[in-house]
């Protein structure tokens, strides 16, 4: 590469748009292959949303295109939500995060007061003026970017190697509160996404094996012991018990999954085409526009749609990975960790669930189920992915 | 491209990243191979689960094609009727599963909730009858009898009845035109069973739920012409069993039309006759018993000589077929198949067996022949034959001396054919069999008797012929019996069952001396004869009796006609088929039957009859006429009705008079002939499936007057005494 830089700028510094296509420009730096990656995924997702929901006049009224209007909408403000966050660049947002931390934690509090609303037995949500927002989706993005300004903060400064005891406990109690409080809603789903993120920004950080192993452990005992203490609500129960033993009750808990089934194994090699699945267009399926929507694909594009969809997160996760190698500060690499554990588990319980070989919980694929939260959140995560690739010093 | 910075990470950060990494596409891969084992490995099993989702059928019965008579007159067709149904899967969709809905509609219909609530409930194994065992998402009939009122009043108030229709539509009628019931020949439908409908799964057309089959009669032997094929729709439903489109739309084709050779007309003046004639025998006085004869059953068959196809065939006792449509009531099929009423299913033509009397002499006259008999000899007609200590004896112990085979058969003189068979018998080695002609027995079966004529209407009886092997095999199955009933000195039962089992696998001569004349244990069908006396009439050829002349499709555009097949030639040369014929010309001038054919143009239409009067154990005689002119041939039989002559006679020739349009003197109006000659053009059929048929008038049996003292005169005169017998 040409010297003359050494250090992209910040972006609003920068700003002007004549560079954004300038040779080194920030266009230019743009990890293409993710953002392609994800474009393709929301795309999609916008038409599995549309054959999903056309029929469904109890959702839709007299208008087919409703869900499909707002589902690229949504995909617009994330978008534009991605550019803001290139922009801006996770950097300046570093020092935004604690404002950033307070602002979602208090949204998710929200949600235990009476603005809150329940939604598929999950307390997850809030309406505010007919809009519903779900904060623990935000809450994602806050854990991740406040525990990695606190754990990389020495070892970026030069100070220490790895994140000192101390740092690691402030970061866990950072984490722990959200936690906590989406426990209380309860959004299972959720708190266990947030874990696996917990997880993965203390790997990346290089916090030292005892505080993973205890992490694990502390997991595993965890669920031993909301398990026994009956802290699960019946329908949670009940979904663990028809993922152990899914001919229990295919009328019953077991409905779901079992439809969801014979929705993607109807599908075959080609699947039945984009809108002539029996399953989707008979509505067999429930919540089949947001947490199964991979049953529409499985059902109408076959082995080869659905797996095509597999193969694209395959590529945003393996772009942030790189992107988590190749970034030189500890505080992007922990970001894009926590990204990787984000997208990795929730789209692995996600598709494992409509596949059975995972419990049912509510959690949206990212890109490609309808719901706004969701979708600005994982297009935030792109931008802060970006923007670690874009600010990443250029080798000399 | 190895342009990788310099980073101040650890080699942990680095390896926690691979770590991380290699977890990452873990997880993706099991994702993928799970997709691929559902999709790819088990995709069919998950296709098959998802089609028995989402697609349901509605079958739109195909109507079934009509019977037709010669000229085009319905025999059986179908009728509009106003079906009222109610539709399981738009009552469920209500708060109260419809019982809100049922209970309106019972009032409207007059029947009370529980009734209908049965009617649409579905069967299971809990559930007894009535209930439907249907498919839920077929409309579910609650009534075929709703009047235009009741329906008027279900349509127009749609709202107070979602989910209920009051529709036209079509349910079988025999209509019997011009009240030819023609109850056995057409037969009956029934619903089909679990059984039929798993064994016709896999064959190109299958059984639905909803079909009615042919049980009997040309409903059942044309049956699969008949039933047309179903309109199958498959809907795609949703979760909620909603419509969302259909998926496959499989027209139905309506049945085909079955043309018979029956005539309406000339059926019902049959079914007249019979009856009439049974009613007359009934008041009459059998000598032997001194009862008044039974007349239980009978049955005449009158079929076109040069083809074998039947003109009629009534059977006596019969019922009305439209006792079935709708589903039979218990309390109906209890009164058709009980022994009170006499068994009226059977059809008598058919099914109905019994020794051939004298009508058989033309087959032993035959033999005889064969044996090398001259047909022209003389033989002696004494006035009985003795045998060993028994005598057989001649009709009325009356003898006519030396007289030829011809005359034997026109004054029907038994001891010319006991002597024959006699004759025969001891020429087969008698008591010791040595490589025996068994010239009766074989000429008997050679004429078609002892098997199955088939005539294309189902079960018919084979009947019996009396030879070697038959008694050899029911001896063998009853001498067990025999030998335990059996004294020697017992009573007379019993000698007869000491008898049988000692030697009651030889043929005797006694047996074959009885059997010379048609009696003992020979059993015959009416339509077995008729196709032996049309062979005599028509030079030889034994045809297979038809009833189904055509199928003719819905529009009348394809016609398969149905040819008249054969079973073999009479095995007698032309000869003797020529003298029999005058023989039997002769029995109707001035033989056994010349009294009821009193005034016959003979000239005109020349008559051949031959009577007969069947003995059988335990019961009254059973009379037979067989009669033929060139072109129909008539065979009637009476069960314990006297003889043949005496109670067939004057329906025979009523049937023949309105035939050829004769009055009872003989003179002939052609205008009033019903069919002077067989009806050889098809009905036609017009496309749009309506029928040309001509109307029909009901049969006004002549008025019987007193027959003037001059005929009776002529009569006596024309033959040899009032040959009041057979």
């Amino acid at each position: 590469m040409a010297g003359g830089f050494s250090v992209s700028g910040y972006g609003p510094e920068r700003g002007s748009w004549s560079k954004l296509f300038a040779r080194d420009s920030v266009t230019r730096r743009l990890d293409w292959p993710l953002l392609l990656a994800a474009i393709a995924l929301s795309l999609i997702g916008s038409a599995l949303v549309y054959s999903a929901t056309r029929n469904r006049t109890e959702l839709v009224g007299d208008d087919p295109y409703s869900y499909l209007f707002k589902h690229v909408l949504n995909v617009g403000i994330g978008l534009a939500l991605m550019i803001g966050t290139i922009w801006l660049g996770h950097r300046t947002l570093r020092t935004a995060v604690p404002i950033l931390y307070g602002v979602s934690v208090f949204l998710v509090l929200l949600v235990l007061t009476p603005l809150g609303a329940t939604i598929n037995g999950a307390h997850a949500w809030i309406n505010v003026g007919g809009l519903s927002l779900q904060p623990s989706e935000f809450v994602k993005v806050t854990i991740i970017l406040g525990m990695a300004m606190l754990l990389a903060a020495r070892v970026d400064a030069g100070d220490r190697d790895h994140p000192d005891h101390r740092t690691v406990v402030q970061a866990l109690g950072l984490a722990a509160v959200p936690i906590l409080i989406t426990m209380l809603m309860p959004d299972l789903g959720s708190v266990m996404v947030m874990a696996l993120i917990v997880l993965g920004v203390l790997l990346a950080s290089g916090a030292s094996n005892r505080w993973v192993f205890g992490l694990l452990g502390t997991g595993a005992a965890g669920a031993v012991a909301v398990w026994q203490l009956g802290l699960l609500d019946d329908y949670q129960i009940a979904r663990f018990a028809a993922f152990a033993n899914p001919a229990l009750d295919p009328a019953g808990v077991g409905y779901n999954t079992n439809q969801a089934r014979i929705a993607i194994g109807s599908g075959g090699l080609t699947g039945a085409g984009l809108g002539n699945g029996s399953q989707t267009t008979g509505q067999f399926v429930p919540e089949q526009q947001t947490d199964f929507i991979f049953t529409v694909a499985g059902e109408e594009l076959g082995f080869i749609g659905a797996g095509l969809i597999l193969f694209l997160l395959g590529v945003v996760l393996w772009r942030a990975c790189r992107i988590a190698r190749e970034t030189t500060e500890l505080y992007g690499t922990i970001v894009a960790a926590g990204i990787i554990a984000w997208f990795a588990f929730q789209s692995f319980e996600n598709v494992g669930m409509t596949l059975g070989i995972m419990p049912v919980a509510g959690l949206p694929l990212p890109f490609v189920s309808y719901g706004g939260t969701s979708m600005f959140a994982v297009w935030i995560a792109i931008g802060l992915l970006q923007s670690i690739r874009v600010q990443r010093p250029m080798s000399a | 491209m190895s342009n990788i910075p310099e980073t101040g990470r650890t080699p942990r950060v680095r390896i926690r990243l691979v770590i991380i990494q290699v977890l990452v596409f873990s997880l993706f891969l099991t994702l993928g191979g799970r997709l691929w084992y559902l999709q790819v490995r088990n995709g069919d099993e998950y296709a098959d689960e998802a089609n028995g989702n989402h697609v349901q059928r509605v079958v739109d019965p195909a109507v079934r094609g009509s019977i037709l008579d010669a000229r085009g007159v319905p025999l059986a067709d179908n009728q509009t009727r106003l079906v009222v149904s109610a539709s399981r899967t738009e009552l469920m969709k209500m708060k109260d599963d419809g019982d809100a809905v049922l209970t309106r509609l019972a009032g409207v219909l007059g029947m009370t909730p529980k009734e209908v609530g049965n009617k649409v409930r579905l069967c299971d194994d809990e559930t007894p009858q009535p209930c439907w065992n249907g498919s839920p998402y077929q409309p579910i009939p609650i009534t075929d009898e709703a009047t235009p009122r009741q329906a008027l009043q279900i349509r127009e108030r749609a709202e107070d009845f979602p989910g209920i229709t009051a529709e036209p539509t079509a349910v079988r009628r025999y209509a019997a035109p011009g009240g030819a019931r023609t109850s056995q020949v057409l037969g009956y439908l029934s619903p089909v069973t679990d059984e039929e409908i798993k064994a016709a799964e896999n064959t190109s057309s299958p059984f639905l739920r909803s079909d009615q089959v042919g049980r009997s009669g040309l409903e059942r032997t044309y049956d699969k012409y008949l039933r047309g094929k179903a309109g199958v729709t498959s809907y795609e439903v949703d979760k909620l069993g909603r419509v969302m489109g259909k998926t496959q739309a499989d027209a139905g084709t309506p049945g085909s039309n079955v043309v018979t050779s029956i005539d309406a007309r000339v059926q019902s003046v049959a079914e007249y006759e019979l009856n009439q004639a049974m009613k007359t025998a009934r008041q009459q006085t059998d000598k032997i018993t001194g009862r008044k004869y039974e007349a239980d059953s009978g049955a005449v068959v009158v079929l076109e000589s040069k083809t074998g196809r039947v003109v009629s065939m009534a059977s006596q006792p019969d019922y009305d077929p439209n006792a079935w449509v709708g589903g039979i009531s218990g309390k109906d099929y209890a009164r058709l198949t009980t022994k009170k009423s006499n068994y009226p299913l059977l059809n008598r033509a058919t099914q109905g067996q019994a020794p051939p009397g004298s009508i058989f002499k033309v087959i032993s006259a035959s033999a005889a022949v064969r044996a090398g008999h001259p047909f022209d000899g003389t033989y002696n007609c004494s006035s009985s034959y003795s045998l060993g200590n028994r005598s057989f004896k001649n009709f009325e112990s009356k003898g006519y001396g030396p007289i030829s085979l011809g005359r034997a058969l026109e004054v029907s003189c038994n001891t010319v054919f006991y002597a024959l068979g006699h004759k025969e018998w001891k020429a087969d080695g008698g008591n010791k069999p040595k490589n025996p002609d068994d010239w009766f027995y074989r000429t008997a079966k050679e004429f078609g008797l002892g098997k199955e004529t088939g005539i294309d209407l189902p079960n018919e009886v084979s009947g019996r012929i009396p030879d070697r092997q038959w008694k050899q095999d029911f001896w063998e199955a009853n001498k067990d019996a025999w030998c335990k009933q059996g004294k020697k000195d017992g009573d007379y039962a019993e000698r007869i069952a000491f008898e049988n089992c000692r030697e009651g696998n030889r043929l005797k001569a006694g047996d074959s001396v009885n059997y010379a004349i048609g009696q003992g244990d020979i059993l015959v069908t009416p339509i077995q004869m008729a196709t032996v006396y049309a062979a005599i009439s028509n030079g030889g050829t034994l045809y297979d009796p038809s009833v189904g002349k055509a199928i003719i499709s819905p529009d009348g555009k394809q016609v398969e006609e149905i040819k008249p097949e054969s079973h073999g030639k009479l095995p007698v040369d032309d000869k003797t088929i020529a003298n029999l014929n005058k023989a039997l010309e002769g029995v109707a001038t001035r033989g056994t039957a010349a009294w009821r054919f009193g005034g016959w143009p003979h000239d005109k239409i020349p008559m051949h009859a031959k009577t007969g009067t069947a003995q059988v154990y335990g019961k009254q005689t059973t009379g037979w006429l067989a009669t033929y002119t060139d072109d129909y041939t008539i065979v009637m039989t009476i069960s314990q009705g006297g003889t043949g002559s005496g109670s067939a006679g004057p329906a025979v020739r009523n049937i023949y008079n309105a035939i050829y349009g004769l009055d009872a003197e003989g003179n002939q109006d052609p205008k009033t002939a019903l069919l002077p000659k067989p009806q050889s053009e098809l009905p036609k059929i017009e496309p749009d499936g309506s029928i040309d048929a001509p109307e029909i008038k009901p049969y006004e049996p002549q008025q019987e007057e007193p027959p003037a003292p001059e005929q009776e005169l002529a009569a006596a005169l024309a033959g040899p005494a009032p040959w009041r017998r057979d």
